[in-house]
């Protein structure tokens, strides 16, 4: 029998170097932010925060590296592979799910909260809280200026919006097309839509961040801002969390390819990345209509 | 690579020392060390419940200050939850899952090791927040805003950091245990031919993956209107503090359900094995797992009703939660048939079924009394939802996981334990339970509020009892974990035969007591 049995390794440290530095990197994410507001962040949780990140590193590369190693020297049956893909499709699905709580608050604030602070409905208690103030979306004006006090305006979705969508909905077609010319085995083809993919995808990233910048400095649109500021932020914040983490795991993929590690026919990782930048693509559309246009 | 490598590969014992437990790969070390997790945990949030029934022995300030005793009840539930019982019931879908379909072990070993070793680390940090400045959170589990955000000692950051780190542990090992049910079972083995306990856990597994993301979201609302100025939950800035309770809700529900899916396929092993008949319905019983998951994404209001909801609000949420009954309904009256006519012997797991049966179903009853709406009213907050939830979680859920202990106890270690010990253990925490969770009942319906350490005189009666029950209760576990030590480390007991039990259905059955390292590496055959 050709087809090697189910790899199941003998023992392996990576996963409590791994817990341990998960461990560190929150615990020093904790006591930075815990310091942070009440004064200075201590050299001890800098010091932390630099064994943590050193510790993730070395795990990262480690724990990954050996199991890229792994599949090169053959230990992965074909059933193991579908275990890596069902994993990596729940994963998304965990994925999905921690955004639809954030579109839930949302919409929940715009379809319920608000008007009900600005007296709809039954429920017209709330509206007594803060007498005068009156329903609108996006939320500009807010029932307590003083604590939150909102933006000027929102961002112009018809503007930098449309262009990042254009940049994100494109770099899926090119990572598609860079898919493509991996299952022809022409490499210099796969590495060039590749790198367009991640051309577009930095972009996108750097629009970003611009955008940002005009939101908080012109608009008056923080964190602070109000309801629609915190989700507005929350949420195209972590969705560039993941634009970022998706165009790291392309970049890893563009040197795999570079050094041959990918088959026609078995090139998970490669997959695996792709299905997740495409997953971001979605969460941005619905961004996209939900938070910038409509 | 040779097959001779992949053979050294596979045929290794374990590691010596400590490092086999830091390193292992094992689905059954991985168990046995949730399982320890878990029981450590149930020790710790059983001092906390000590503590709490101390200080309501009898009316008046007595033992702790007001804010210590909300600390002990915050504590107490979340150790309870997130560190006694579904680290419990995930290691014993790692024993048991392979086993029971034929699998090397679970899809991703390693993952697998990584998932508990950041448990140690959550719970740890989440411990610490009792030494902290301020101390540890005292807002109830639930943690609703703004007690939680706007009112929180500053430990709250760590205990939601807490939370994101048992999040992650809870995601991979849920992504461990789908991925190895789907794509692990041995040839032959069909969906509709997994042991119940596989096909609840699936469903657990699922639940677990839609959820606890957004609990994950919750916790970062949270934690940036504590220190980033967002307006999630305040509505001075056009959020909500309601919000938290849906966000937190549309998580909480189905975790109930993840708490005690499980324990449905535990028991339908159990009373099957023990009235020697095949489980009666176990069509039905899976389809009735799979409503119960899918009705428990639409009844979360329920927990709400009291806050200010539309009247539409109030009557969905009302009549989908007894919906819920009817599945439910299905299951029980599944288990009572499959005792029907059976040849039935009352062995300590069979003993810790029955009761489930019956003490949880009181818990579902008492539930179906909460979900109507305008009753809820009067019994929203008091001791009558605390009887409820534990008459569901210690009857139910954690009967049903030392009703498992007992059963497979023997395949695991490969001796019986103490069948007395077992009764003695079983009926001091049968009387004790009662004696403890009954009367809340009356005392919630008289309108004594939970979380509060002092109370009215005309509750004194009833709170002495149930102190002394929790008492008896509490410390009757030791007899549990007394028989459980002499039949593992300690080597006393008969010897267990392959079968263990008469004629039990089941692939763990077929193979040695106890289970070598390494079972089913040539997956069996199935027909």
């Amino acid at each position: 029998m050709n087809t090697p049995r189910y790899y199941v390794p003998a023992r392996s440290h990576w996963p409590i170097i791994g817990a341990g530095a998960v461990f560190l990197t929150i615990l020093s994410l904790a006591r930075s932010i815990q310091e942070s507001s009440s004064g200075e962040v201590s050299g001890l949780t800098l010091a932390l925060t630099v064994v943590a990140g050193c510790a993730m590193l070395f795990m990262l590369f480690g724990w990954f590296g050996e199991v890229i190693k792994e599949g090169l020297q053959g230990y992965n049956s074909d059933q193991l592979k579908k275990s890596f893909r069902f994993s990596m499709g729940w994963f998304i699905f965990s994925e999905v799910m921690f955004f639809a709580g954030f579109f839930g608050a949302l919409f929940y604030a715009r379809m319920f909260a608000v008007p009900w602070l600005g007296g709809e409905g039954d429920k017209g208690v709330s509206n007594m809280l803060w007498e005068g103030f009156s329903a609108q979306w996006p939320l500009l004006t807010t029932p307590d200026m003083e604590k939150f006090p909102g933006a000027t305006s929102v961002i112009n979705a018809w503007k930098l919006p449309l262009i990042n969508t254009a940049l994100l909905v494109t770099s899926s077609f090119t990572l598609t097309f860079s898919h493509h010319a991996l299952r022809a085995k022409d490499k210099q083809k796969t590495l060039l839509w590749l790198g367009l993919t991640l051309l577009l995808g930095f972009t996108f990233l750097v629009i970003q961040v611009y955008e940002y910048g005009h939101a908080m400095n012109d608009l008056g649109l923080t964190l602070n801002a109000g309801i629609y500021g915190s989700t507005f932020f929350m949420l195209t914040g972590f969705h560039g969390a993941h634009v970022t983490l998706g165009a790291i795991m392309l970049t890893v993929m563009f040197f795999r390819v570079k050094k041959d590690h990918f088959k026609p026919d078995d090139h998970f990782g490669f997959e695996a990345s792709a299905w997740y930048w495409h997953f971001v693509d979605v969460v941005w559309l619905m961004l996209f209509v939900f938070v910038y246009v409509i | 690579m040779s097959e001779a490598t992949l053979h050294a590969e596979h045929h290794h014992g374990p590691d010596k020392g400590i490092l086999r437990w830091l390193y292992t790969t094992n689905h059954k070390d991985i168990g046995t060390m949730y399982l320890i997790l878990a029981l450590s945990s149930l020790l710790i949030g059983g001092i906390m419940a000590f503590v709490i029934r101390a200080e309501l022995f009898e009316p008046g300030l007595q033992l702790v200050d007001p804010n210590f005793f909300n600390q002990m009840t915050t504590m107490h539930g979340l150790i309870m939850v997130f560190g006694a019982i579904m680290p419990a019931f995930v290691g014993l879908a790692n024993w048991l899952v392979p086993m029971m379909i034929g699998a090397p072990d679970m899809a991703l070993p390693r993952i697998n090791n990584w998932s508990f070793w950041l448990l140690p680390f959550a719970f740890g940090m989440l411990l610490s927040t009792l030494f902290m400045e301020g101390g540890a959170p005292n807002f109830g589990w639930t943690f609703y805003a703004p007690l939680s955000t706007t009112y929180a000692p500053p430990s709250v950051t760590f205990f939601i950091f807490s939370v994101h780190i048992m999040g992650i542990s809870s995601i991979m090992g849920a992504v461990n245990v789908i991925v190895t049910i789907f794509n692990m079972r041995a040839p032959g083995m069909t969906f509709m031919k997994m042991p119940l306990f596989v096909w609840t856990w699936l469903i657990t597994a699922f639940l677990l993956i839609a959820v606890m993301p957004v609990l994950a979201g919750a916790v970062t609302m949270m934690l940036m209107d504590i220190h980033f100025g967002t307006s999630f939950f305040d509505a001075g800035g056009g959020g909500d503090p309601v919000l938290f309770q849906h966000v937190f809700w549309f998580f909480g529900h189905p975790e109930v359900y993840i708490m005690i899916l499980p324990a449905f396929g535990i028991v339908s092993h159990i009373i099957a094995t023990f009235s020697r008949k095949p489980l009666f319905g176990y069509t039905s019983m899976v389809l009735a797992t799979a409503s119960i998951a899918f009705l428990s994404f639409i009844v979360w209001v329920h927990h709400m009703f009291t806050v200010g909801l539309p009247l539409a609000a109030e009557l969905f949420f009302m009549y989908s939660t007894m919906l819920i009954a009817v599945p439910t309904g299905v299951k029980v009256f599944n288990w009572v048939t499959t005792m029907f006519k059976g040849s039935l012997t009352f062995e300590t797991p069979m003993l810790f079924s029955i009761a489930f049966v019956v003490l949880f179903t009181i818990g579902g009853l008492s539930g179906l009394m909460l979900a109507i709406a305008p009753v809820d009213f009067q019994y929203h907050d008091t001791y009558f939802v605390v009887a409820h939830f534990h008459y569901v979680l210690v009857p139910g859920a954690l009967f049903s996981i030392l009703a498992a202990v007992y059963y497979w106890l023997p395949k695991w270690c490969g001796r019986m334990y103490s069948e007395t010990l077992g009764k003695w253990h079983f009926w001091l925490s049968f009387i004790g339970v009662n004696l403890t969770f009954f009367p809340m009942h009356f005392i919630g319906l008289a309108g004594m509020p939970r979380r509060i350490p002092d109370y009215a005189l005309q509750f004194a009666d009833f709170n002495a009892i149930v102190s002394v029950g929790a008492f008896i209760f509490g410390t009757s576990q030791l007899i549990f974990i007394y028989n459980v030590w002499r039949t593992t480390l300690g080597g006393v007991g008969e010897k267990a035969t392959p079968e263990v039990w008469d004629n039990p259905t089941g692939l763990e059955w077929t193979i040695p007591s106890p289970a070598p390292y390494h079972t089913f590496q040539e997956p069996p055959k199935v027909d």
